[in-house]
């Protein structure tokens, strides 16, 4: 039995399947599962010594994320036996992660998450070989997730998953409108609030994905922009007011200098200013604890949590890995602020769901809207919830930016039209806008309807 | 920043608390990380087993275990649980909590009864091939902040308090301007339009779906019109037309305070009397006196659409009429303790907010869930309805438990013993449930499974001390749980 971090590198030299690295014994607790009938295996499932073979040696699995989820399920993962392990995550440690991000030290402060997770991993784990990257899950196309046998998300931004699901739906093919299985990659989505966390499979195509589900996810707490300027109520809305509004208008550490959660001085600064601003409104509580919460948006965590999330998380993987059970079909809801509770269903998957339905998604405006109110049901319907989208669309034969965000130039060209109507803007009805948005990567189509 | 979530005083606890585990397998070691992570005061493992080679298991655990957490004392004993129990039981009274990873039953009854006597807390867990099981083990374990996530709001405004009256009658809404008529806190809106209500129906709060309904018309027909009589937007309106449900709600004691409240076994305090109860007492003074029924207000407002001003008045209002009952709560406390000769130390305050969060949990003790004559044969039986109910699972990790005793092996270790044992298994299950007299049935699946586990454990869920009563069983084929009380 592999116990896990008792267990210090003691490479017997026997071998199961010849591996050097592997001592007598050391999977015996995977071979029971995967090479004893049973009566609850999955239908399609049969006993055999190669499945070990493939759960070690060929298996490729991609985690995503190296944080609070992402540590807990690289190493359940490198437990059980998967070798082959890729993990990507954009940031850095921090100070505040070592309470539960437990792959790091203090040592380590500053240095890519990624990494350190893969060396720890490596290190403590003979056999394993756990790639990273350092990097945005943007930054790689369809050639790199198209080598991954199973996807496990430990991610805590819902654009990111969004994203993800786009980029497994565009891998997907279609023969004659029938889905070819091998183009199939499960992604495990895991998340965790406080005490609250979940754990789902999406077989994309098959199974409800991430865009099907979207009301299930919390609403943002994104405070109306009226009540910040002149109608504060609680210390969260003064220092928001702090951040939104007088840091750019004060520029307090210098010209084109963002405010940066993890610098103290920011923080203090912040502090400072909210508590004015909320002595002049009689509002009680504004503490430096709280300013930092919000202006870095903390969500407070717990270790535990995190590790029943993704001890779920990783037993999907293995079960789908080694078809020796039925994955769980689809969802686990988990909560343990009063005694245990847990609730599996079944998400369906939406008619119409944008990302996984293949319906094209209609436009319902008269000639009459502008493209203010386009861009507005973009981002306010539940179902699409877009962040910044890019609109273009063909007008005259030629391809034209309507209106996009992220580029200052572009914007400010195209900010015109925002007011002119749809009329104005030469669009004809049944034409097809696209829209680019960071919730997904491949870019989406609408058919314009005109009502009258 | 996770000290958001159960407080300084969470933290305070954590700190003091020293946690004993029993065998540092990977689910011991697991639980024992999402203690020292969050910061526990110390830890002591008992292990008798050693790491293939020469190091202790209990000492290599112990050593990785404390890299987590520098602020986090760590210490082992090289020894197996009966030994310490055969020429040493009273070494476990010192902790604040033991846990008990992969025990045979011998050795967990025998520690269960010692620490069942000695009032310790136990976290029995076991894990068994894609099964988990926990079992929670204390007399009783009071909860001072449960910190519920639904919890109603505590608003009185079927029964408001003399500063809460003149607070709202110091609103005339028939005669604002548009800017405050529609920055006027939705509270304040049900409250004058239900004083329009009783003035027409008898002083009778708004009862069946019917009548809330009528009494939403009541507050829409408020909003103000322009002067084509075509209605305003006010939010504050939409807010308490939405709110009408709950908010009318009477105010009234959960029953779980209730039952606390009126707990027996604490009617007499003494000098030993601990803190929690004496609370509890103080808390039904005030009930029975300033309280006119009703627990301390709880002093917070959910945020709503308002004036600033406006919204901090009223909270203001709340707030300190909370302190106040606080205050009062406060002053019994200190008068009881007065009476058996005690000075009041702790801070009570910020416990008497929380009144309405006061829980108690009690658990049966094992010796109780494992007698013939204590079994809970009903809970068993009636979950069993469902022979696939997560019970069936209990029943086989008693089985299996049974099995070691007879043949000092689990089940199916090996592969050529897996199918003599299916046998020999389905014979421990059925003396189990004859001794018990449990007329159930136990599918010969579950029985197959089991051996199939050959005695192993993938580590599955871990816990910090959550007081669950008092069984849990986890599911990892299907991805459910239940809890049970046995």
């Amino acid at each position: 039995v592999v116990d896990g971090m008792t267990f210090s590198v003691m490479a017997v030299d026997s071998g199961h399947g010849g591996n050097a690295r592997d001592w007598d014994g050391r999977w015996n607790h995977v071979q029971k599962f995967l090479e004893r009938p049973g009566p609850f295996t999955h239908p399609d499932f049969e006993p055999s010594t190669e499945s070990l073979h493939f759960l070690l040696e060929t298996c490729k699995i991609l985690v995503i994320g190296a944080g609070g989820l992402g540590c807990e399920l690289l190493k359940n993962l490198a437990l059980t036996g998967f070798r082959q392990i890729h993990v990507i995550d954009m940031d850095t440690i921090d100070v505040s992660n070592l309470n539960r991000q437990f792959l790091f030290r203090s040592k380590d402060v500053g240095r890519p998450k990624a990494d350190v997770a893969a060396d720890f991993i490596n290190r403590r784990i003979p056999g394993c070989n756990v790639v990273p990257y350092f990097k945005k899950i943007q930054d790689f196309d369809e050639s790199f997730y198209r080598q991954f046998h199973i996807i496990v998300c430990g991610l805590d931004s819902i654009i990111a998953r969004r994203w993800m699901n786009g980029m497994l739906m565009s891998l997907l093919i279609y023969e004659d409108g029938v889905l070819d299985p091998s183009s199939i990659i499960p992604l495990i989505d895991g998340g965790t609030e406080g005490f609250k966390g979940n754990a789902r499979v999406i077989l994309p195509g098959m199974t409800a994905c991430i865009d099907c589900t979207l009301e299930l996810y919390p609403p943002q707490i994104n405070f109306p922009m009226c009540t910040i300027a002149s109608m504060p109520r609680l210390p969260e809305h003064c220092i928001e007011y702090v951040r939104v509004l007088q840091w750019p208008k004060e520029k307090p550490f210098g010209e084109d200098v963002p405010l940066d959660g993890d610098n103290p001085e920011h923080i203090k600064w912040v502090f400072q200013k909210s508590q004015e601003r909320a002595s002049e409104f009689n509002i009680t509580g504004v503490t430096y604890r709280l300013t930092q919460g919000v202006v870095k948006r903390i969500i407070p965590a717990v270790a535990s949590t995190n590790a029943v999330i993704a001890a779920a998380c990783a037993t999907e993987v293995f079960k789908i890995a080694s078809s020796a059970y039925v994955p769980l079909n689809n969802y686990l809801v988990f909560n343990d602020v009063d005694g245990l509770y847990t609730y599996t269903f079944e998400a369906e998957r939406k008619e119409n769901c944008t990302a996984c339905s293949q319906v094209p998604q209609d436009l319902k405006f008269a000639p009459s809207a502008t493209l203010q109110d386009i861009l507005e049901y973009l981002t306010e319907n539940a179902s699409l919830q877009m962040k910044s989208p890019a609109i273009t669309a063909t007008i005259d034969g030629k391809n034209r930016t309507l209106y996009l965000q992220t580029v200052a130039s572009i914007e400010e060209r195209t900010r015109p039209n925002l007011c002119k109507t749809l009329k104005e803007l030469g669009l004809t009805d049944g034409q097809e806008l696209a829209v680019a948005d960071v919730t997904t990567p491949q870019t989406m189509l609408f058919k314009l309807h005109f009502t009258s | 920043i996770d000290a958001q979530l159960w407080g300084d005083h969470g933290q305070e606890a954590l700190e003091n608390a020293h946690v004993c585990l029993i065998n540092a397998t990977a689910t011991g070691t697991e639980i024992l990380k999402n203690l020292v992570l969050p910061g526990i005061g110390a830890f002591t493992i008992v292990d008798g087993h050693k790491v293939t080679g020469e190091d202790n298991r209990a000492q290599a655990a112990t050593e990785l275990l404390q890299e987590l957490n520098s602020d986090v004392s760590g210490n082992f004993v090289e020894e197996s649980p009966d030994k310490l129990l055969d020429n040493d039981p009273e070494f476990f009274h010192r902790f604040s909590l033991v846990i008990g990873v992969q025990l045979i039953e011998s050795t967990c009854l025998r520690l269960a009864g010692v620490l069942w006597n000695a009032g310790v807390p136990f976290l029995v867990c076991k894990t068994y091939g894609l099964v988990g099981y926990m079992r929670l083990a204390v007399k009783e374990h009071t909860v001072v902040e449960s910190h519920p996530d639904n919890a109603l709001e505590d608003l009185r405004l079927d029964q408001p308090f003399a500063e809460l009256k003149n607070h709202i009658q110091s609103y005339d809404l028939d005669n604002m301007d548009k800017k405050d008529h529609s920055h006027t806190p939705w509270i304040i809106v049900v409250a004058k339009y239900l004083e329009k209500w009783y003035n027409e129906h008898n002083y009778q709060l708004p009862k069946n779906y019917k009548e809330k309904e009528a009494f939403r018309q009541l507050i829409r027909e408020g909003i103000l019109k322009n002067e084509n009589g075509v209605a305003e937007d006010e939010e504050n309106f939409e807010e308490a037309i939405k709110n009408v449900n709950t908010a009318l709600n009477p105010t009234k004691i959960p029953s779980t305070v209730q039952d606390i409240l009126n707990a027996e076994g604490w009617k007499n305090i003494t000098a030993q009397t601990p803190a929690f109860w004496v609370m509890a007492r103080a808390v039904k003074e005030f009930v029975e006196n300033e309280g006119e029924g009703k627990l301390p207000v709880r002093g917070t407002i959910p945020d709503m659409i308002a004036d600033s001003e406006k919204f901090i008045n009223l909270q203001n209002v709340y707030r300190e009429k909370a302190m106040q009952d606080a205050s009062v709560v406060s002053k019994h406390v200190e008068s009881l303790l007065q009476s058996v000769g005690k000075v009041c130390v702790y801070k009570s305050k910020k416990k008497c907010k929380n009144a309405a969060f006061l829980r108690v949990v009690r658990c049966r003790s094992l010796a109780d869930e494992c007698s013939v004559e204590l079994v809970n044969k009903d809970e068993i039986t009636s979950c069993m309805d469902n022979p696939d109910s997560e019970m069936v699972l209990y029943l086989m990790l008693r089985s299996v438990d049974r099995f070691f005793q007879q043949h000092s092996r689990y089940p199916g270790v090996y592969n050529y013993q897996v199918e003599e044992d299916i046998g020999k298994l389905k014979l421990c299950v059925n003396s189990l449930l004859q001794e018990y007299g449990l007329n159930v049935n136990v599918k010969d699946d579950y029985i197959h499974e089991f051996c199939r586990y050959g005695a192993n454990a993938i580590k599955m869920i871990t816990h910090q001390f959550v007081p669950f009563n008092n069984t849990f069983i986890y599911n990892a084929m299907s991805q459910t749980s239940a809890t049970f009380q046995l």
